[in-house]
């Protein structure tokens, strides 16, 4: 068997293995700790017992997909009150309910997606709270 | 095949790095456009579609018009149309290609163009419109690429093909039908709720696709020597010409029922295309050029003297093709915006960004057409030889 | 061996199709409402909403006042090239708000005063019939809504409404001046209501988002004397029934068929 243009081909191999595992040899030794949320805001200080509108296992798995079924349910489906898991029911609204406790979000909410690396829209239209100084 | 396309002369890679250099001044002006937003077009809350969905509407029909030679060839065994009908095929997956683009550009959030299929809609037509648009491409795609495949290896093309192109034949009909229901069915848009829309678009498809194919034509003979024998020019002059009469005919219908009828919302949009409205004149020139382009270049196809001579035919075409692109390419969708549902006028001019990324996208059409013309006259080269 | 290896394309082709349509199944069946979820006990609800606009009622100052409190309630930027405006309500004359119904020796105060418009909640909303993705869609109540996540700002349902009121963002809305503080940082009037993004299509939504807390749309609260009568039209009984019993009401372009909730009393 007979490899045309070998120098050629293994150039561009070596071209693309390089390029390929990029990632890995830029962030050698660059380890970052996991990111820990941060709850410490006035509002769940006042809280005799810190909830949310589901456990805390349950929030930090799905939040995101809670998130979207309640924009469905508002917007398309007018139902508007969620019953939490403690039976009190809360309007579903991220900027009203959700940034009503968890007002730091730079230390909440961004911690974790910037070590995830995700970075949601949700903040082009709904309004950050303003960080507690 | 493809590979035919990767050996070129110095002309033809030059050609394509001239394409390169505009499609690249277009993606920096799509780029600004992304980032600012859609403002920076000409566009408004009153003329909401602007250049893009007019080229939109005028490439469907360059697309839809490779029936005029798929149809003779095929169905009626029209031989004089075999060298041809690939460059049809070919041109109107191009066009396809680039009208897709336009749609994408002009889109305010581009990264949710999958909505149109995570949500399909039936009662849209713009969802109908994406669907035979597709379908439409993949057919040509396939046609043409196993057609020539066969034709380079001296075979029959495989029976499985023909039904396909049977099939491109009504769907060329819808892609331009579908795309004049984009207008036709709005209430209150008088100037579009015609029932002739999707005749009309058919008429100038007809005749302005098979003109600009025509023009390459010339071009390719020039460049390449590639002839399509004069037989086969002379039936496509033939077709152009007709179509280009029903084209003005149709023209003429619509100018009778709103002026007959005297109904103000159907008279006020061809006021103001043809004599400007409420001090307004903005496509009062662009729309007595289109007429006057048109008929000038009628005068110049009907007698067969005049439109067998290949001199006066290049310059009924470029007449011809001019005239149609002003008027669907610039009037027929802005107009349809003016005066406002508010009965206000607001015209509408291209920004800058507009124009560059508008030549950047018909550059990367022209670039593919290129390509794929290429690879059909070398196949076409090699199988004669 | 050649039929061994097309039935393991066919097997392969077969799971690459399952492993692409579940996704989209799933997708698709993300509709479905989060358990429990319902309207609030004290929600304004109705089958059929729908406004009487008293002409006669309005001044100057109380047109404006419902303009601003639509504005403000809903954090509209304020443009100052009009190419790119967002209108939620807004004064249009007599003869844009009812093209073609221009008749000679119109009482003073018609051909004077303009009137406020807004998007008409059409009972046949052409927007709906036009919209791709579903974005614009009608709830059954009869508001017609927007779904500003999912609008692709393809801008068919801008070319399709009869009435111009629908509005694009042409530009970020939060990079306007109108609702920047003065330090230049985002500000809006109301910080309950999220802003829009550049490159969607946006409307009136009756105050849907006030409803379901048990309050009236912002430019009827606005009105103190019942220049804006908002109601239920299916009940006999409402406000707005009543007053399109007693009063003879015009609605604009009938003809399209359209059917309009917003009726004008003259």
């Amino acid at each position: 068997m007979k490899i045309y243009d070998l120098g050629k081909v293994t150039v561009g191999l070596v071209i693309f293995f390089l390029v390929f595992t990029f990632p890995l040899y830029y962030n050698m030794g660059k380890a970052t700790p996991p990111p820990e949320p941060n709850i410490q805001t006035e509002a769940i200080a006042a809280m005799s017992e810190p909830v949310c509108v589901e456990n805390t296992e349950y929030m930090r798995a799905n939040h995101m997909k809670l998130l979207n079924e309640w924009r469905t349910s508002v917007v398309r489906n007018s139902n508007r009150a969620y019953p939490a898991f403690t039976g009190v029911r809360y309007e579903m609204s991220l900027s009203n309910t959700c940034m009503e406790c968890h007002s730091n979000k730079e230390k909440f909410c961004d911690s974790c997606h910037n070590y995830a690396g995700v970075s949601p829209y949700c903040w082009e239209c709904h309004l950050q709270p303003k960080e507690m100084k | 095949m493809l590979e035919k396309a990767l050996k070129g002369s110095e002309r033809y890679w030059g050609w394509l790095a001239v394409l390169s250099f505009f499609i690249a001044i277009g993606f920096g002006a799509y780029l600004y456009q992304y980032f600012q937003g859609l403002g920076v077009t000409g566009m408004s809350r009153d003329v909401s579609w602007g250049i893009y969905i007019s080229q939109l509407t005028y490439l469907v029909g360059v697309a839809a018009s490779g029936v005029m030679l798929v149809l003779p060839y095929y169905l009626h065994n029209y031989k004089e149309f075999g060298k041809i009908t690939i460059l049809g095929e070919f041109m109107a997956v191009a066009a396809v290609f680039t009208c897709m683009m336009f749609v994408l550009v002009d889109l305010g959030q581009p990264s949710r163009l999958l909505n149109l299929f995570l949500y399909p809609t039936p009662n849209s037509i713009l969802f109908w419109d994406a669907i035979v648009l597709n379908v439409y491409m993949l057919l040509n795609i396939v046609v043409g690429w196993t057609v020539l495949q066969s034709e380079r290896k001296s075979m029959p093309p495989p029976k499985w093909v023909k039904p396909l192109i049977y099939l491109s034949i009504p769907w060329a009909f819808s892609i331009h039908t579908v795309t004049a229901f984009l207008y036709s069915g709005l209430a209150g848009r008088h100037f579009w709720l015609t029932a002739i829309m999707a005749p009309r678009f058919l008429a100038s498809a007809f005749c302005a696709g098979p003109a600009i194919l025509l023009l390459i034509v010339f071009i390719l003979r020039r460049l390449t020597g590639f002839d399509p024998g004069q037989k086969a020019i002379r039936a496509l002059a033939k077709i152009i010409t007709y179509a280009m009469i029903t084209n003005l005919f149709f023209l003429s219908l619509e100018l009778f029922t709103a002026f007959y009828s005297n109904i103000p919302g159907h008279k006020h949009t061809f006021i103001y295309l043809f004599a400007g409205l409420e001090g307004h004149y903005a496509l009062v020139p662009v729309m007595w050029a289109s007429v006057l382009l048109g008929i000038f270049s009628l005068i110049l196809l009907i007698p067969p003297r005049f439109r067998n001579n290949e001199k006066i035919l290049i310059i009924a075409l470029m007449a011809l093709v001019l005239s149609t692109w002003l008027e669907k390419g610039m009037g027929l969708v802005v107009a349809g915006f003016i005066p406002n549902m508010l009965d206000h006028v607001t015209e509408y001019y291209p920004s800058v960004y507009e124009l560059a990324i508008t030549v950047g996208i018909y550059s990367l059409g022209i670039f593919i057409l290129t390509v794929l013309f290429k690879i059909a006259l070398e196949v076409k080269k090699e199988a004669a030889s | 061996m050649d039929s061994t290896r097309r039935s393991f394309l066919k097997i392969l082709g077969v799971t690459a199709a399952g492993l692409t349509v579940r996704p989209s199944v799933e997708a698709l069946a993300m509709g479905v409402k989060p358990k429990g979820a319902a309207p609030f006990d004290n929600a304004l609800t109705a089958k059929r909403w729908a406004m009487a606009v008293d002409v006669g009622k309005f001044t100057g100052e109380t047109r404006k006042a419902a303009i601003e409190a639509c504005n403000k309630a809903h954090n509209i930027p304020h443009y100052e090239n009009h190419l790119h405006e967002i209108k939620w309500i807004w004064e249009e004359g007599y003869k844009h708000t009812f093209p073609g119904q221009e008749n000679e020796h119109l009482p003073a105060e018609i051909a004077r005063e303009p009137f406020l418009v807004l998007c008409n909640q059409c009972v046949n909303p052409p927007c709906v019939r036009v919209c791709p993705t579903q974005a614009t869609f009608q709830r059954p109540d009869g508001i017609v809504m927007m779904d500003y996540h999912r609008c692709i700002g393809c801008r068919f349902c801008m070319a399709g409404c009869p009435y111009g009121s629908r509005s694009f963002n042409w530009f970020d809305p939060r990079q306007q001046a109108s609702l920047k503080d003065a330090e230049g940082n985002f500000s809006p009037p109301n910080p309950e209501f999220p802003s829009r993004t550049k490159g969607v299509v946006e409307k009136c939504n009756f105050c849907a988002e006030r409803l379901a807390k048990g309050q009236m749309p912002a430019c009827v609260e606005a009105c103190k004397n019942n220049e804006l009568i908002f109601g239920d039209l299916d009940d006999h009984e409402s406000e707005v029934s009543k007053a399109l019993r007693k009063h003879f009401t015009i609605r604009r372009k009938p003809e399209l068929g359209t059917q309009p909730q917003i009726y004008y009393i003259i």
